[in-house]
């Protein structure tokens, strides 16, 4: 309850400051919302096989970002920046697929 | 989100008191939500949330060059610079457009204006439109005592030597080229088909001093109209209305002919 209150505040405020994204971060930005969203499955599949824990998923969360983050930063600087940056989101792309499979399996048993 | 799970695997027989099912584990986090997980998930879940909708924004704002490599922005920009170059010599060639367009305006204008000052000279000379200026008025009279076409047609061309432009007779005859005049049988004069009675008004738009004079020297008109019995009374004018016009009649037999 407090996790999908948060998330809607989250929103709100995002559309109540509209904020504008700095320039260093416009590259990151993208594939970091869809590494925290990969965590943030994976963190609601543990919950519903019983396994949560949030020192867990606020490591993966975090190491989610930079790792993505860290990955496009190299791309960009090995000048493959394009190319990896696709990689990471297919392979986050999986991920969350395979999470939301197993979410759906708990929730609607099927 | 229940009490933290030391890292069980589902295939255990659930203990005591607690959801075994996924659904009612998630049913049981809506309903006690006061958990330090829940708070952790929440705050994490705001973050996300935040930059989810500021990257969603930022992406409608400029989605064309966010994430474009070195390479593609040269490209971009190259594109552009091409269009542009397009866009500018597609002004320069409408702008001479414009012009030469303009220059026909122009030119059709001035031989509008042209032509109409032409037409309404030939106007007045044709007497298909009324006429106004200075001239003169000169009252005839003495009917039945033998003023009739002869001494008419002198005086008419007397004022037509002296430069008369447009002369009327009695308000109702425009005299023009073709103007004829015939006596009647009963004193009056036939002009151009109109039957005039006596006392005769003549209108004449010219130079008031020169017309009166004109009509005035030994022998001129005024004199022959004496002579019959008649008298004649000039007045110079400011201001004569000529309001009588005539119905411009095409030719029947003449043609221009070519000048080349």
């Amino acid at each position: 309850m407090i996790a999908a209150i948060g998330l809607l505040l989250g929103v709100l405020l995002g559309l109540l400051l509209q904020p504008t994204v700095p320039a260093w971060l416009d590259p990151y930005l993208p594939i970091a919302v869809v590494a925290a969203l990969d965590a943030v499955f994976g963190a609601l599949r543990a919950f519903l096989d019983g396994i949560f824990d949030d020192k867990v998923f606020v490591v993966s969360f975090v190491s989610n970002v930079l790792i993505a983050a860290l990955i496009v930063y190299l791309g960009d600087k090995l000048g493959v920046g394009g190319q990896l940056s696709t990689g990471v989101i297919v392979v986050l792309g999986i991920r969350i697929f395979s999470n939301v499979a197993a979410i759906r399996r708990h929730i609607f048993h099927a | 989100m229940p009490e933290p799970t030391t890292g069980t695997d589902l295939d255990q027989a659930p203990r005591r008191g607690r959801p075994d099912d996924g659904r009612a584990r998630l049913a049981t986090a809506i309903r006690r939500p006061a958990s330090r997980g829940q708070v952790v998930a929440g705050a994490l879940l705001a973050v996300l949330g935040f930059a989810a909708v500021t990257q969603v924004r930022s992406n409608e704002q400029d989605d064309n060059f966010v994430g474009a490599r070195q390479g593609d922005l040269i490209q971009f920009i190259n594109n552009l610079s091409l269009a542009s170059q397009r866009a500018e010599t597609e002004i320069a060639e409408l702008q001479e457009t414009r012009e030469s367009l303009g220059n026909d305006t122009e030119a059709r204008r001035t031989a509008l204006a042209l032509a109409r000052r032409q037409a309404s000279t030939l106007g007045i000379l044709a007497g298909t439109v009324p006429a106004v200026g200075p001239g003169i008025r000169a009252t005839v009279t003495g009917g039945g005592t033998g003023v009739g076409s002869d001494q008419l047609l002198n005086g008419l061309q007397e004022l037509r030597d002296a430069g008369a432009e447009v002369i009327e007779i009695n308000d109702s005859v425009r005299v023009v080229a073709q103007t004829s005049l015939q006596d009647t049988a009963n004193g009056g004069v036939l002009v151009d088909g109109t039957a005039l009675e006596p006392p005769y008004v003549i209108e004449a738009i010219g130079d008031p001093s020169d017309l009166s004079v004109a009509l005035d020297f030994t022998g001129g008109f005024v004199s022959d109209v004496q002579s019959v019995g008649g008298k004649v009374t000039v007045d110079k004018l400011d201001k004569v209305d000529i309001m009588s016009v005539r119905k411009p009649r095409k030719p029947e037999y003449a043609e221009p002919a070519s000048t080349g």
